[in-house]
Order: C-alpha cells, then sequence, then structure tokens
C-alpha cells in the first residue's frame, strides 16, 4: 500500500541530496555537529524529525528497515514509522535486528551485535552536551573548536559530589576519536560501549536543532570519567523475568497494585529470540507451551 | 636577595580603542613587574574598563600592544598569538576577578565545582585530588569547608566575591585582573576581602592589575597607580605619590573629594 | 650588606632640590617651599632639620622618601652599591630603595583591618626575606622595649590610643637595620621613658653606621642625638 502522492520516501530530491551531503560531512569529522536546513515533517518535533530526514536520506529500495522505540517495536512511534517507510518508500520492514539494513533508534542500542551491512539512525533531542553549562552556541561551537572541554567534568563532578558516584544514567558525554565531545543521545549508558568501535555506521539527527553528526564505523568512543571514578554501565540484581538473560538492559515493569514488579529485556527482539531458543527466565514460560496455549484459545 | 629588576611580567605599549569616533582609552603604556599591584583610578567612563577589558584578552584593541611574559614560551604578543594560546593564558597563568560575582562563577553548580572547574579545564581528571584542592581554597579563602557543595546563590555576596577569587588562584596564575572587587559590599566586608586579597597577593607573589574608584582600596593594595580621565592617564606613579603630591588637576580634585571619616 | 662605614661618600646627597606645590583645586595658586636645596648626610652621622613651623621640614623628609615628588634636583642615595637619585628613579626603583635601603618612620600609624600588631612590624623583614618567626622575634624584642603590654601583640591597633599606635610605628620603622632612615617628630607626645628608648635606638642606628635625618619639635632629644643642624628656611612667597 504505497502512497503515491510523494516523493520516494516523502523528501524531495533536492532535500535529500542536502541531507547526504551533511551526512558525509559528518562521517569525514567524527562527533562534529554539521548544520543542516532541517524540513517540517508531519510529525511534531520529539517525535523522531531529526531521525526521519536522515533515514528518508540514506534509505534504498532494497534496504529493511528497524525502528525501536524504548528498546521495543511495538510501540506507537515505532510502528507510526515503520508505516511511515513502508508507505512513502516501500521497503521491507522488520522487527529483527540481524535482518535490518537501517535501524532508526530512540533510547537504545540493540543488544544484538552490529554489522558493516547495518546503519544506526539516532534521534537527538539535543545535540550539545556542552548546553547543559553553556547556553551561548556562539561560546559551545568555539568550544568545541578550541577542545575545551573541561566543563564537562564540572557535570560529572557534582554527580559525585551529590550522590557519591556519577549518576548521569543516559545521554551520558562521550569523547569521539579523541577529538569531538558528543552527546549519544538519550541512550543509556548502559549502550555507550556499544558506540565503541562498532561495524556498523552511526548516524545522528536532531530535528528542531537542525544538526546532523556521525560516528564512522570503528571509531573509539570513550565515556568520560575520573581515573578514581571510573566509567561503569549499570547493572542488575535480577535476570530477565521472561528470558533469563543477565546480559541485557532491562526495564522495570510494575505488576500490580501492591508493588509487584518484574524486570524484562528493554530489547524486545533479543527477548523474544532468546525465548525461541528455549531461554526460559523466573516468571516466563517456554516457547512450546506458548504456543500451545494461544493455540488453545 | 639579588637587587637586579627582574623583566616585566607584562609590558603595555601605546594601548588604544575607540568605540566608533569616541575614545575608549587612548595611548596607554606601562610595564608591569612580577608581584607587583598596580591600581588604574578614575570614575565611572574614564576607560578604566575598556583598558582591563583590552588588557585582559576580552577586548581586542585598535591598537598598540600587550607583552606578556609567559611561563614557558617567553614574551608572546597577546593579540598576534592564536585565540587557543590566548584562552588557554586565560585559564592558566591569568585570572579575572569580576565585580559582580555572577559574571565569574557558575552559579548553577557548587562551590567545590566551581573551584575545581579550572583544574579540570587544564586536564585534572582525579576526583579526590579536585576535591581536595578545592577544599583546601575554600578554607584558604575563609570558607568553611561543610559549604563545599553547596550552590554559590545561597553565599552572601562577600563569600561569593571569596569564592571568585579561590575560582581564580587554584591554578596559580601570575597574573591576576580585577575589576572592583570590592564594589557593592558593606564596608566591613570590604575589609575582610581587601585583607585576604593583601595576604594573598603577598604571600603568592602575584601580579595584579585592580580597577577600582575607590582610593582607599586602591592605597591598601597597590604598589602604584595610573589615574585615567577621558580615556587617557592623567598621573601615574607609586601610590602614595598619586595620592599624597597628586600633581594634575584632575587627581587633586580626586583625591580632595574624598569624604573624611 | 655593602660595607659602608668607613667610605667617604654621602648616605644621603641632595643637590639643588626645589618644590613647589600647584593647588590646581584653588585657581592654581603656587606654593613654593624650598629651591635650591643642597644637603650631604654621611653613614652615622645625624642630621637635625631645622626651622620654623611651616618651613618645609616635613615636605623635605617625605621628598627624601619620594613621598613628594620635588619639581627639580636631586636625591641621590647609596643603595646597593650605587646610586639611585629618588627624584628621577623609576616606582620600582624607589620600591627597592625603601625595602632594603632607606626607612620612614612618621608619628602617624596607617593601621590596616585585622593585621596583628606584631605582624605589622614584622612584615618589612618578612619582606626582605627574613625568616618569619626570626621576624616576629625582632618584633617582640622591639615592642618589649617600647613598652607595648604583650596581651596587645596579637590585637589590630586600629583601637590603640595614640601613644601606642606611634611606638608601633617606630618599632616597625626599627624593625629592618636601613642605611638611611628618615624620622619625622619620633618622640612627640611620647613619656619620657619612651622618649629614653627611642633616643637610644637612634643611638644604636647611628653606632651601626646609618645615616639618619630627623625632625625633632623636643630640644632635649635633638640635643641628645643630633650631630649637626640643617636650617629649612621659608622661601618668600611668590604671586601666583
Amino acid at each position: 500500500m504505497t502512497d503515491t502522492g510523494y516523493n520516494y520516501a516523502y523528501l524531495d530530491e533536492q532535500t535529500k541530496r542536502m541531507i547526504r551531503r551533511a551526512i558525509l560531512k559528518a562521517v569525514a569529522i567524527p562527533g562534529y555537529q554539521v548544520p543542516f536546513a532541517g524540513r517540517e515533517m508531519p510529525l511534531p518535533y520529539g517525535w523522531g524529525t531529526g531521525g526521519i530526514q536522515v533515514t528518508a536520506a540514506i534509505i534504498g529500495q532494497d534496504d529493511t528497515l528497524k525502528v525501536i522505540d524504548q528498546g521495543a517495536d511495538d510501540t506507537t512511534n515505532a510502528v507510526s514509522i515503520r508505516r511511515f517507510f513502508a508507505r512513502t518508500a516501500a521497503v521491507k520492514t522488520t522487527e529483527k535486528t540481524v535482518e535490518a539494513t537501517v535501524i532508526q533508534t530512540r533510547h537504545r542500542i540493540p543488544e544484538t551485535a552490529l554489522t558493516e551491512n547495518q546503519i544506526m539512525v539516532y534521534q537527538v533531542p539535543i545535540p550539545e552536551p556542552l548546553r547543559w553549562m553553556e547556553p551561548r552556541e556562539t561560546e559551545t561551537r568555539k568550544m568545541h573548536a578550541l577542545q575545551e572541554y573541561g566543563v564537562m567534568h564540572v557535570k560529572l563532578y557534582e554527580d559525585i559530589a551529590r550522590f557519591g558516584h556519577i549518576a548521569t544514567t543516559y545521554d551520558y558525554p562521550v569523547m569521539v576519536n579523541d577529538r569531538y565531545l558528543m552527546a549519544p543521545s538519550p541512550i543509556p549508558k548502559f549502550d555507550n560501549p556499544k558506540l565503541n568501535n562498532s561495524p556498523a555506521l552511526q548516524l545522528f539527527g536532531a530535528g528542531r536543532e537542525k544538526r546532523i553528526y556521525a560516528v564512522p564505523p570503528y571509531t573509539p568512543v570513550k565515556s568520560l570519567d575520573f581515573t578514581d571514578h571510573p566509567f561503569e554501565v549499570q547493572r542488575w540484581d535480577d535476570c530477565c523475568a521472561l528470558c533469563g538473560a543477565t546480559d541485557s538492559f532491562l526495564d522495570e515493569v510494575i505488576t500490580d497494585d501492591k508493588g509487584g514488579r518484574m524486570y524484562v529485556c528493554s530489547d524486545s527482539d533479543y527477548c523474544g529470540d532468546r525465548r525461541a531458543a528455549g531461554h526460559v527466565g523466573p516468571q516466563g514460560v517456554d516457547a512450546d507451551a506458548y504456543q500451545r496455549a494461544t493455540a488453545a484459545e | 636577595m639579588t637587587m637586579t629588576p627582574p623583566a616585566p611580567l607584562l609590558r603595555v605599549e601605546g594601548l588604544t580603542h575607540y568605540y566608533g569616533s569616541r575614545l575608549g582609552c587612548g595611548d596607554v603604556s606601562f610595564d608591569l613587574y612580577p608581584g607587583e599591584v598596580l591600581g588604574i583610578v578614575g570614575e565611572s567612563g574614564s576607560g578604566k574598563s575598556t583598558l582591563l577589558s583590552c588588557l585582559s584578552a576580552r577586548q581586542e584593541p585598535g591598537g598598540g600592544r600587550v607583552l606578556y611574559q609567559s611561563r614557558h614560551d617567553g614574551e608572546i604578543d597577546l593579540y598576534s598569538v592564536s585565540e587557543p594560546r590566548r584562552r588557554l593564558l586565560m585559564r592558566t597563568e591569568w585570572g579575572i576577578v569580576h565585580q559582580n560575582p555572577r559574571d565569574g562563577l557558575r552559579m548553577t553548580v557548587s562551590a567545590g565545582a566551581n573551584i575545581g572547574e579550572r583544574l579540570m579545564a587544564v586536564g585534572a581528571r582525579h576526583y579526590g585530588e579536585i576535591r581536595d584542592q578545592a577544599i583546601d581554597w575554600l578554607g584558604r579563602v575563609e570558607i568553611s569547608d561543610d559549604r563545599t557543595d553547596d550552590l554559590p546563590r545561597t553565599f552572601s555576596g562577600g563569600m561569593q566575591q571569596r569564592l571568585q577569587i579561590a575560582r581564580n588562584l587554584v591554578t596559580q596564575p601570575r597574573l591576576v585582573f580585577m575589576d572592583e572587587p570590592t564594589g557593592g559590599l558593606d564596608v566591613s566586608v570590604q575589609a575582610r576581602l581587601l585583607d585576604l586579597l593583601r595576604g594573598l597577593v603577598s604571600s603568592l607573589g602575584l601580579s595584579v592589575i585592580i580597577v577600582t574608584h575607590d582610593l582607599a582600596v586602591a592605597r591598601l593594595l597597590a604598589h602604584r597607580l595610573m589615574v585615567m580621565k577621558e580615556g587617557r592617564v592623567v598621573e601615574s606613579g607609586l601610590t602614595d605619590q598619586v595620592l599624597d603630591d597628586p600633581h594634575h588637576p584632575y587627581t587633586q580634585l580626586l583625591v580632595s573629594s574624598v569624604l573624611q571619616v | 650588606m655593602t660595607s659602608q662605614t668607613n667610605a667617604p661618600l654621602p648616605a644621603v646627597a641632595v643637590r639643588n632640590l626645589e618644590k613647589t606645590f600647584v593647588l590646581h583645586t584653588q585657581g592654581g595658586a603656587r606654593l613654593p617651599v624650598f629651591a635650591g636645596l643642597t644637603l650631604d648626610v654621611f653613614p652615622g652621622e645625624c642630621v637635625a632639620l631645622h626651622g620654623p613651623s611651616g618651613a618645609g621640614k616635613s615636605t623635605l623628609l617625605r621628598s627624601l622618601y619620594a613621598n613628594y615628588k620635588p619639581g627639580s634636583g636631586q636625591v641621590l642615595v647609596r643603595h646597593d652599591g650605587g646610586t639611585v637619585d629618588m627624584v628621577s628613579a623609576t616606582p620600582h626603583q624607589i620600591l627597592a630603595v625603601r625595602r632594603h635601603t632607606m626607612g620612614y618612620v612618621s608619628q602617624f600609624l596607617r593601621v590596616i583591618p585585622r593585621v596583628s600588631t606584631l605582624d605589622i612590624v614584622a612584615e618589612p623583614l618578612i619582606t626582605l626575606g627574613t625568616a618569619p618567626e626570626e621576624a616576629r622575634d625582632r618584633a617582640r624584642a622591639l615592642l618589649t622595649r617600647l613598652r607595648i603590654a604583650e596581651r596587645l601583640w596579637s590585637l589590630a591597633p586600629a583601637t590603640f590610643s595614640g601613644g601606642e599606635q606611634q611606638r608601633v610605628n617606630i618599632a616597625r620603622g626599627f624593625s629592618v637595620p636601613y642605611p638611611v632612615l628618615l624620622l619625622d617628630e619620633p618622640t612627640a607626645s611620647l613619656d619620657a621613658a619612651n622618649r629614653a628608648t627611642v633616643l637610644e635606638l637612634i643611638t644604636e642606628a647611628k653606632q651601626r653606621g646609618a645615616a639618619v635625618i630627623g625632625i625633632f619639635h623636643d630640644a632635649d632629644a635633638r640635643a641628645a642625638v643630633a650631630d649637626r643642624l640643617f636650617d629649612v628656611l621659608p622661601v618668600p612667597s611668590q604671586a601666583a
């Protein structure tokens, strides 16, 4: 059901070229925020307008698109964006990380390792990591140009002074290729190590701020820290209640009004794959039993 | 102790700046030696602040030169070196104490972080050591260590000013610019701040250029004075000479206008 | 310290010194104080400036210290093996002369808030690089001789009586063994015992080779320490 009233992938070809030029520049200067002439998109700012424009500029007819929102493929935003490209670009869509060639994401990097044949597209609300300390754009640009990044550690210092540890848990600032300080978008710091030396090309689009930046494949990405407070990712005492995974990012799910809760994989595809392969968590049912139960209904 | 004068730390030659056709400061020249405190006095609009901005790399002057004897690279011409070099200088060898602490402090981060920032800006990456230094400097400016994690906006005006001084001195600068550091403070608070400054300047061997319209402050802190009027230096010399035996009509007026308590 | 006790050169040589005040705030009135003034003072001698009140004795003393700027002439001071002209010297040189060579004691103490009496007296020595404890020992000895009660040493002298402040100032002035001492009424308003102590201090300074130039209102004090008088005469007033 492809809509015929639109150009392929919604944006006109000149706009896509303009965005591709910005992407090329971003790839050439890893971590540097390239301004681009962002367009109005048929969804509100904050819903992924930057990511959609990047995806529209790079997606081809033989691509397979996966969209993640909060780690899941079945939430409203993920479903809407997938359908948007299915209608305007007639691409195949998937929920399987391994099948996807383009993965647009908000909040997560898939647990399954990425490959050289994949491109990650991140939706970015605030591309400037220094904005928290320095409100002036003229000044933050100068700070990037001169690599004056000491102030970023002030934020981490404040965390330790207040909480005894670095309490920043998402959008945790990173240094790209030992040169540019970069906001990794609001992914949990759990995913920061996956940015480092990733075989996949990683593109970041900020619609409201009209900035594109990139981490090319196999680029060093280092999370900031102190020598006596090294960078650490989140850990859980629990495993995934459904698939039993101990190596994935877990969401806390409240199950009743009496304080009952469970932890499940935030990456729904990863969790499903594990269950299909026979892994069972403490509150999960094995895949065969699930099949029988649904068949009986 | 050697008595041959060392090389000047700062040499200023014919510094001139116009705002359009209006003179900000004109043809100012002087040498500043290590450990020397130079006061710039004059009324509002006399060009003191323009001069200070031009000297402290915040306002490129229309003419003239500012030559600084840097710690490692010999003498550098402030406005012909690259901007990164200039900004590095401001974070390391120089300090600026603003009249309004809000211009010199980060009001949204703690006192400790305000002091630590300059250390982190020059590459310190050990939290414990940064914090120890911050607490040490709070002590030196007479702020109790239980205020380390408080925001500067919870501090009194005098404390904010002392915090600003600590933030500047933590990287052991050699040259500090001060713009009316005691302006807007109560007299008793002023006295404490002045005494503290006086002690720090002599114990650290700082060179200071201080802009003030308060002649008592100038007398207490400055070795030498420059009196400015309408953008030009009308009289300069040893502080006690200028204040006790002023020659220029404007200086005489300034000195005779001070109210006696 | 350079050896100078047997040197035939004056410690201070004043040549053709001229000083006129111009009061711009009072219609440019000109007040000539002295002109063509010449004076040599040698190590180990005390010269008392002599003349009627208003003749310009204090102005001369302040001009020697470069506190006032003479209009013309020279004040040549032997300093650091050479000679410095206090009239034409740079501020840097003047401060060096004041730190090392020339001490000045006035009747009035310029009180600095919060600085203790002991530190006020010890400061000139510490500035010269003397170890702080050694400098404070010297300060304690001087304050004891000048009968400043020990309980006052840790206090800032802002609240002291005029006589006490004057003695603190004298202690400060005598803390460093300056080769040249300028004294402006050092014994004024002191009681007999303290006046005697100050005269002792001046005599000791002369004995170690200091050149002393002083204003002594008190004739007995003048007679006790001065080797000769130097007349400072008022210049006839001129029309402005």
